[in-house]
């Protein structure tokens, strides 16, 4: 089974080159002395130097947080009523035509949800800034946060709620104090994912927006037209780094906690023997 | 007379049941249940005492688990009333009555500690600390978890969490308590101790219990009364004794312990009937109270520990000669089956009461079986 061969050690290489190559490539050159991008010039942190100086980017930067937590934070509410409504209001007139509108936005195409909305924000004549960008952000990503949230719902016993009830809370209670408790960490990760997609979006942010709220994706973007410079490199590195350290925590806690429970359970089975 | 003086010293014996004047705690009133075009419970009225332990029997799908949580809250019935002491509770819902649940699969909080579980319902009562506190220690001490409290439900084994889950539903010290299964995931040696153990705490605390289990065994060990359900509908409610001895039907012969089941023709003889089942074969003899018409249909049930085996032939009110074509042996006792010459098979069973590795029968061994009048059971349908 785990015999190493040659053919699967090269394909695994070639695989992580070519997903990984281009990053690692873009991380070497953003500590690249030289004003070239393509020429190396020696080892330096310049560029980072001057990104923090840089007033349009830290702008950008700013904007681009705003609008993610805000977002973010408003698709995890509505996408995880719309999960609870899914999968907890069984059949009702109009449950299917609900539940593929709600998908649709997963597989509609970028460029056709910006339009719209940019011809729904010009049609109501609402001026397009930060406030725009955060509603067509909640809309798309309420989506990614339901399907999270709606496959942990699926796999929650309904008897704690009903548990909860009898026990002496109202359904709103039992919802803060039990439910919302055990599906928090599919809600957390709803979030991330909102936070990043917003993070990163370019096409939705750059039909919604205006001239007052440039993203940062909207900034690297425009300023790539111009020439790429070491500076794109140097913010891009922070970018990676930041997510690759966000994803490398939640992935240890999750492992340190599966190895926790494994030992109690261990223990307590011991303990009954 | 001195058999009735016995009866006088002996303590009263629990069976408000049988008392005119005793007021029930829990009033089922023509309580019918539909789903869609399902009826889960049927035109049902019952009655349930207080400090009573009350099982609810019947294969799964006969509404036992319906009942239930019409009782708690969860369903509400489609037809008729259910009262608690006095009170109409058909549209409260669970969390304003004084009823609590413990569920199948237990229904722990996984992110509570065993502590905080218990506390639970307390705290939304709004008690004082100090007053919560003192509750969930007794508690603890009741179901001895006291070791387990700062525990979280995965770290502690099945049979912990089962006394966790009845320290948690016992807390509020509701005037009723529901029972799903409550020793269903457990294996069977820990199973019957568990039993005990529930009896023992429901007679420490005096709440009613009502227990819903498709585990005959078990609601015949608890209960103080037994009602075997059907299809929505209560076959028959009596005592655990009842329900073996004198079962109402035949569906609760089959369902209730062993049985063998022969069907006949009834005629009318003294102290009872006579049944003719078969050509050739003696007519057996049934006592009963039962009015049959004469030649009417009828069953004969009869328990296999009843039935006594003998390799000669004996004198009694049903004597049948057949051969000996499987052993069932249990260690205490052995179930023989028996084949009649006309082919059907008789259960019987022998208590091994000699230590002897040899068994007193063996396949195909011809043997005579006899049973007394009174053992079998006289049933129409």
């Amino acid at each position: 089974m785990n015999r190493f061969s040659w053919f699967n050690a090269t394909s695994l290489t070639l695989g992580f080159a070519f997903l990984y190559l281009p990053m690692v490539i873009l991380v070497i050159y953003s500590f690249n002395a030289s004003q070239l991008v393509t020429v190396w010039g020696g080892f330096s942190t310049r560029w980072y130097g001057e990104l923090l100086r840089d007033e349009a980017f830290l702008d950008a930067a700013w904007v681009t947080v705003r609008v993610a937590v805000l977002s973010s934070t408003l698709a995890t509410v509505l996408g995880t009523l719309a999960a609870l409504t899914l999968v907890r209001m069984g059949r009702f007139r109009g449950r299917t035509l609900f539940s593929g509108m709600i998908y649709a936005p997963l597989v509609m195409p970028e460029v056709i949800t910006g339009l719209s909305l940019l011809l729904l924000f010009i049609g109501i004549g609402l001026d397009r800034g930060i406030f725009t960008v955060v509603l067509a952000h909640t809309t798309f990503s309420m989506c990614y946060v339901s399907v999270v949230v709606s496959s942990r719902l699926a796999t929650f016993d309904r008897a704690l709620e009903e548990a909860a009830l009898d026990l002496g809370c109202t359904p709103a209670q039992a919802f803060r104090l039990v439910t919302l408790p055990i599906i928090a960490p599919a809600v957390i990760s709803g979030w991330l994912l909102a936070f990043t997609l917003s993070l990163d979006d370019l096409v939705i942010a750059s039909f919604t927006t205006g001239p007052s709220a440039t993203t940062l994706p909207i900034k690297i973007f425009s300023a790539v037209r111009l020439g790429v410079s070491p500076q794109i490199n140097a913010l891009s590195t922070i970018l990676i780094g930041m997510v690759a350290i966000g994803v490398i925590a939640a992935s240890l806690a999750t492992k340190r906690r599966a190895v926790l429970a494994e030992r109690d359970t261990r223990a307590a089975e011991r303990a009954e023997g | 007379m001195s058999t009735a003086t016995a009866e006088r010293t002996r303590p009263a014996v629990f069976a408000p049941w049988d008392d005119p004047d005793a007021t029930p705690l829990i009033e089922f009133r023509g309580v019918t249940k539909r789903f869609g075009d399902f009826t889960a419970i049927d035109d049902l009225t019952l009655d349930i005492y207080a400090k009573e332990f009350f099982a609810l029997l019947g294969p799964s799908g006969c509404g036992k688990t319906t009942m239930m949580r019409m009782l708690a809250g969860f369903e509400t019935p489609t037809e008729g009333s259910i009262h608690l002491s006095g009170q109409d509770i058909g549209r409260v819902p669970p969390n304003r009555r004084a009823v609590n649940m413990m569920f199948q699969n237990y229904a722990l909080f996984p992110h509570l500690s065993v502590w905080e579980n218990i506390a639970f319902g307390l705290k939304r009562e709004g008690r004082e600390k100090g007053e919560i506190d003192e509750r969930v220690t007794e508690m603890l001490r009741l179901t001895r978890l006291e070791k387990f409290a700062r525990r979280k439900p995965h770290q502690i084994s099945g049979g912990q969490r089962q006394r966790v889950a009845l320290a948690r539903s016992l807390a509020k010290a509701p005037k009723l308590l529901l029972l799903d299964e409550p020793l269903g995931a457990l294996d069977k040696k820990l199973r019957e101790e568990t039993q005990f153990e529930l009896m023992d705490i429901q007679e420490k605390t005096g709440t009613t219990f009502v227990i819903v289990t498709h585990d005959q065994e078990e609601a015949m060990t608890v209960a103080s009364r037994v009602a075997v359900m059907d299809e929505g509908r209560i076959v028959q409610v009596a005592t655990p004794p009842v329900i073996y001895e004198q079962p109402a039907s035949l569906y609760v012969a089959d369902f209730i312990g062993d049985v063998t089941i022969i069907e006949g023709t009834a005629r009318r003889a003294e102290g009872g009937y006579t049944v003719e089942w078969a050509e050739g074969q003696p007519p057996l003899r049934v006592r009963s109270g039962l009015d049959l018409a004469e030649g009417a249909r009828c069953h004969v049930a009869i328990r296999p520990e009843k039935v006594e085996i003998h390799r000669n032939r004996v004198e009694d009110d049903n004597v049948l000669k057949g051969t000996v074509i499987d052993i069932g042996y249990l260690g205490n006792l052995s179930t023989y089956h028996v084949r009649l010459a006309d082919g059907r098979v008789v259960k019987a069973q022998n208590f091994n009461t000699e230590r002897d590795t040899r068994q007193p029968f063996t396949w195909e061994d011809e043997v005579w079986i006899n049973w007394t009048a009174g053992c079998g059971v006289l049933l129409e349908r």
